[in-house]
């Protein structure tokens, strides 16, 4: 296996012992099929000794941030294809009378979310199976955050053992505004690093908080300069290959159990919830919000 | 003390963005006179609490249609 890759949404290099995985997925290296694809490509590197190195290493080339998250784009047109698909049902729906169209409406939903449960389902399992083993990767890892780290994007950094973080830095789970609970395993996983008070402040408000509050907080390791984090980040992993990787991945393992029954629990419960006819609405509003919040509800004001 | 936090973050959010703070008024819509996309307005957030040293969540940035209203937001948490 080549020890480099160039993909479309990230690349990666060996840089003195450590695997540098370089986000690069204009415009905010949103989450969707392509990316997760290439995560499951990292994920075998890894396993087959992380091309010989010692550590791993998250940084963006890109200028607005570190992620955004899922690919909501991508997801809403899944679902408009699935509605899409049903709707000549609903028009025959119309010529029958009342009672006949409601039985036939209620049958295309029925025939539809199942439909939309195993396609999510499938993205969610794969993606679950790739964070997963992120997290527990017998080498330690180490993200460099900048600009805005949201929902999915929360939840990739959220799977390194270390969070170094510029000073503009923004951390945040705004899933609620579109039905939905954060799906890629971060609640969890948040909960597990900073306990459940934390979790759900961020959950049920929807806000984000600056990286010195979340220094506060512990979820982030080190503040850099606006800019800096790549390089303090490649000292925390100079630090981190000086012990014996046999040692570092016993302490790891014991450090950092994966939450698995919450996790289980999770992709369950955003099963049952992306089914809701209520989250294409809400990606809809979305995907043609251009106002200045659109990670909030009301977000054009 | 409101008006002296609103005339600062009149001055900061102009200097952020490039604009002439003499041609921004209290009672102006934010947004709009700062012309700001969704990054902007997460960077704005973060200077305003470095400045201030307070926490101000984006929903009451959001609802604080005006400077002078996003001023009394950060008195009421300014020690």
């Amino acid at each position: 296996m080549t020890t480099t890759f160039r993909g479309k949404t990230m690349s990666w290099e060996p840089v003195e012992g450590v695997l540098e995985v370089r986000l690069h997925r204009e415009p905010a290296n949103e989450i969707g099929t392509t990316t997760l694809t290439e995560l499951e490509h990292l994920v075998r590197v890894i396993g087959e000794g992380a091309a010989g190195c010692r550590a791993l290493l998250w940084r963006s080339e890109v200028k607005r941030g570190f992620c955004a998250g899922a690919d909501l784009r991508e997801l809403h047109a899944g679902l408009v294809e699935r509605k899409e698909q049903v709707g000549p049902l609903r028009r025959v729906a119309r010529a029958l009378p009342t009672g006949a169209q409601d039985l036939l409406r209620e049958g295309a939903r029925r025939v539809s979310q199942p439909v939309v449960r195993r396609k999510v389902g499938q993205f969610i399992d794969r993606i679950h199976a790739a964070f997963d083993a992120l997290d527990q990767a017998p080498i330690p890892t180490v993200a460099a955050v900048h600009g805005v780290c949201l929902g999915g994007g929360l939840e990739l950094a959220l799977t390194a053992d270390v969070i170094i973080a510029d000073k503009n830095a923004r951390f945040g789970f705004p899933e609620l505004r579109l039905g939905l609970i954060p799906g890629f395993g971060g609640l969890p996983r948040l909960s597990r690093d900073l306990g459940n008070a934390v979790a759900r402040d961020l959950l049920l408000t929807g806000r984000t908080i600056r990286a010195s509050r979340a220094h506060e907080l512990g979820l982030v390791s080190q503040i850099a300069a606006n800019g800096q984090a790549p390089e303090i980040a490649r000292a925390v992993t100079r630090q981190m290959i000086r012990f014996d990787p046999r040692v570092t991945a016993q302490a790891k393992a014991f450090a950092k159990p994966l939450p698995r029954a919450d996790l289980d629990r999770e992709k369950e419960t955003f099963l049952r919830m992306v089914t809701d006819p209520a989250v294409l609405d809400a990606l809809t509003t979305f995907v043609q919000d251009e106002g200045p919040m659109p990670w909030l509800p009301g977000g054009s004001r | 003390m409101t008006s002296s936090i609103t005339a600062r973050l009149i001055e900061l959010a102009a200097r952020r963005f490039g604009r002439d703070a003499s041609a921004l008024s209290p009672s102006d819509d934010l947004f709009e006179a700062l012309e700001i996309d969704s990054v902007q307005a997460m960077d704005l957030l973060t200077d305003l609490e470095d400045a201030f040293d307070v926490e101000i969540p984006d929903y009451e940035l959001q609802d604080a249609r005006t400077f002078a209203a996003l001023g009394e937001v950060i008195g009421r948490r300014a020690s």
